[in-house]
C-alpha cells in the first residue's frame, strides 16, 4: 500500500467516523441511531486495520477485529434488543433542539481542532493529523451525554465517548497494549449491561426511560 | 482567446435562458409519468411563458418600484451568474472575476429583491412568504460559501474557475472526505435555494406550505413570466454549480470551439440528467415541516464545516 492511499483511506475512514457522530446528534429515531453507531464502529475497526496494515504490526489487526466485533456487533445487538423491549422509537425531546446542537458540534469540532494543535505539531503525520476527528467524537459523545433525554441515546452518547477515546489512542500512539484494550472492552460491554438492566428496571418504574424522572435518589 | 472566451459566455448564457424552461418541462415531464399522468410535454413552460408574455402588464396599486424591479433583477442577476460560473470553459474573458463571493452575492441580491417585492405588496401572503424565504436564506448561503471554501483550499484560490480547472487535473480531490462532505452539503443547500423539495414544494398553492409561490402571488402577466423564468433559471445555474464542481470532466480549459461547443453538449446533458434523478427524487420525497427546515440545514451547514475543517487539517495545508 502506497504513502498516499494509505493517507486518502485514513483521511476517508476519519471523516466516516466523525460523520457517523454528526449524524447521531441529527436523527431522532432511536433505531437509524442504533444502525449509525454500529457504521461507526465499522469505521473504528477500518482505522485500526490501516494504521496495523501501515506500521506491519499484527496484533493490531486482531485488536481490529476484536473493536468490529464489539462496536459494530455485540453493543448495537444488545441497544437493539433493549430498543426492542421498551417499545420506544423516538428521541422526543432533547433539551437542546437539533438545529442548535448541529451548531454547537461544529463549533466542538473547531475547538477540538484548536486544542489538539500543538499535539499534532509534536509529529505531523497523516494519523496524528486527523487526532482532532477522535476529540471531536469525545466532545460530541459527552454533549449528547448531556442534552438527551431518553436512557438509550444517552448510552449511545457513552459509547460515542469511549470511540472517540479509542481512536485517539490509535491516532496518537497507534493503540494500546492488547491487555489494555481488553480490559477497556470489557469494562464498556459490562457498563452497557449495567445500562440495560438499569433502563429495563426504569421502565419497570415509570413505564418510559426518561431521564429527568429520576429526580431523587431512594433505597 | 477572447473571441472564443466571449463565445463561450455567450453560448452559456444563451444555452441556460433558452434551455431553463424546457429542463422546468422534463422535470415536471418526468414527475408526470411517475406518478402514472400524461403530462404536457417537455415544451409546456415555454408555452406557458408565451402565454403570460402577451398578456396586459398588471400591479396591485399601492406597490412602489420594488415590486415592479424584482423580476427583471431577478433574471438580470441570474443571467450574470450564469455568465460567470464555468459551466462550459473555464477560459472566458470574465474568468478573472468569477469568484464564488460575487456569484453567491449575486444569488443572494436576487433572492433578497424578490423577498422586498414580497413585502411590498402588503398582503399577509407575501410578508409571510418573505420571512419565510429569507429564514432559508440565512442558513443556506453560508452553507453554499463554506461547501465551495472546502473546495478552494486545495486550489488556493476562491476563483471558480481555477477551482474547476485544478479539480479536472487532479480527480483525486473530488474522492477525498472534503469532497464528498462538500457535495452532500451543496447539494442540500442547492435544494433549498433553487426552492424545491424537501424543502419548498413548487407546485404548490396552499398557504401552509408556500416559500416562494406566497411571495409571487400578486404578479401577473409579462412580470409573472420574468419571475417564473427567474426561479428557472436559478434551478439550472444552480444545478451546473453542482455539476462543475464535483462533475467537471469536458469542461473547456483551452479556447478551442470545439472544445466549447462539446463542454455545451456534455453541460446540457448533465444538467438534465442532474433534473431528472431530482424529480424522481421529489415523487417519493414529502415536504419537511417548516420547523424541521432550519434542522436540516443547519446539518447541511454543518457538513460543510467539517468538509472545510477536512481540508484544511487532515491533508496537511
Amino acid at each position: 500500500m502506497s504513502d498516499s492511499t494509505y493517507t486518502q483511506l485514513l483521511d476517508l475512514a476519519c471523516g466516516a467516523f466523525l460523520l457517523a457522530a454528526v449524524v447521531v446528534l441529527w436523527r431522532r429515531d432511536l433505531a437509524s441511531i442504533v444502525r449509525v453507531f454500529a457504521f461507526q464502529g465499522l469505521a473504528l475497526m477500518a482505522i485500526a486495520t490501516l494504521l496495523g496494515l501501515h506500521e506491519h504490526r499484527w496484533d493490531l489487526l486482531a485488536v481490529a477485529a476484536g473493536i468490529g466485533v464489539l462496536r459494530a456487533g455485540v453493543l448495537p445487538f444488545l441497544m437493539r434488543r433493549a430498543l426492542a423491549a421498551s417499545g420506544e422509537t423516538r428521541e422526543t425531546q432533547p433539551l437542546v433542539n437539533v438545529a442548535a446542537s448541529l451548531l454547537t458540534a461544529a463549533a466542538l469540532t473547531l475547538l477540538a481542532y484548536a486544542v489538539s494543535r500543538p499535539l499534532v505539531e509534536l509529529d505531523p503525520s497523516p494519523a496524528t493529523r486527523a487526532l482532532p476527528v477522535g476529540l471531536a467524537v469525545v466532545l460530541i459523545g459527552f454533549f449528547i451525554l448531556v442534552t438527551r433525554r431518553r436512557a438509550l441515546s444517552q448510552v449511545v452518547g457513552f459509547l460515542l465517548l469511549d470511540n472517540g477515546i479509542t481512536a485517539v489512542a490509535f491516532l496518537a500512539a497507534s493503540g494500546v497494549p492488547l491487555i489494555v484494550e481488553l480490559g477497556v472492552s470489557f469494562d464498556v460491554l459490562l457498563a452497557v449491561l449495567v445500562l440495560h438492566i438499569l433502563t429495563t428496571r426504569m421502565r419497570a418504574a415509570f413505564g418510559r426511560t426518561d431521564i429527568d424522572d429520576l429526580r431523587e435518589l431512594r433505597d | 482567446m477572447t473571441g472564443t472566451g466571449a463565445a463561450a459566455v455567450t453560448a452559456q448564457v444563451v444555452l441556460v435562458v433558452a434551455g431553463a424552461p424546457l429542463l422546468a418541462g422534463l422535470m415536471r415531464q418526468v414527475r408526470a409519468r411517475m406518478e402514472g399522468r400524461a403530462g404536457g410535454g417537455v415544451g409546456q413552460p415555454w408555452r406557458d411563458l408565451r402565454k403570460l408574455l402577451r398578456k396586459e402588464p398588471i400591479t396591485p396599486t399601492g406597490t412602489g418600484p420594488a415590486f415592479r424591479i424584482a423580476p427583471l433583477l431577478l433574471v438580470a442577476t441570474t443571467a450574470v451568474v450564469a455568465a460567470l460560473v464555468p459551466l462550459a470553459s473555464t477560459a472566458t474573458p470574465f474568468s478573472e472575476r468569477a469568484d464564488l463571493i460575487v456569484v453567491v452575492a449575486l444569488l443572494a441580491l436576487g433572492t433578497v429583491s424578490l423577498a422586498l417585492a414580497g413585502l411590498d405588496t402588503g398582503t399577509a401572503f407575501g410578508g409571510m412568504g418573505a420571512s419565510r424565504e429569507m429564514t432559508v436564506a440565512a442558513l443556506v448561503e453560508p452553507t453554499i460559501l463554506l461547501s465551495v471554501f472546502a473546495l478552494s483550499i486545495p486550489a488556493g484560490s476562491t476563483n471558480l474557475p481555477t477551482i474547476v480547472s485544478g479539480a479536472i487535473h487532479e480527480p483525486g480531490r473530488l474522492a477525498s472526505p472534503a469532497g464528498l462532505l462538500a457535495t452532500a452539503a451543496l447539494a442540500v443547500a442547492v435544494l433549498a435555494e433553487a426552492g424545491r423539495l424537501p424543502v419548498d414544494n413548487p407546485s404548490t398553492h396552499l398557504e401552509l406550505t408556500m416559500i416562494h409561490e406566497a411571495m409571487v402571488l400578486e404578479y401577473a402577466g409579462p412580470d409573472l413570466a420574468l419571475v417564473e423564468l427567474g426561479a428557472q433559471m436559478r434551478l439550472t445555474v444552480l444545478l451546473g454549480l453542482l455539476a462543475s464542481l464535483f462533475a467537471p470532466w469536458g469542461i473547456a480549459t483551452t479556447a478551442s470551439l470545439a472544445a466549447v461547443a462539446l463542454a455545451l453538449v456534455l453541460f446540457a446533458v448533465k444538467v438534465a440528467v442532474l433534473g431528472a434523478v431530482l424529480a424522481a427524487a421529489e415523487v417519493f420525497w414529502a415536504k419537511l415541516r417548516l420547523f424541521r427546515v432550519p434542522e436540516l440545514l443547519a446539518g447541511s451547514f454543518l457538513l460543510a464545516l467539517l468538509a472545510v475543517t477536512a481540508s484544511f487539517f487532515l491533508s496537511g495545508e
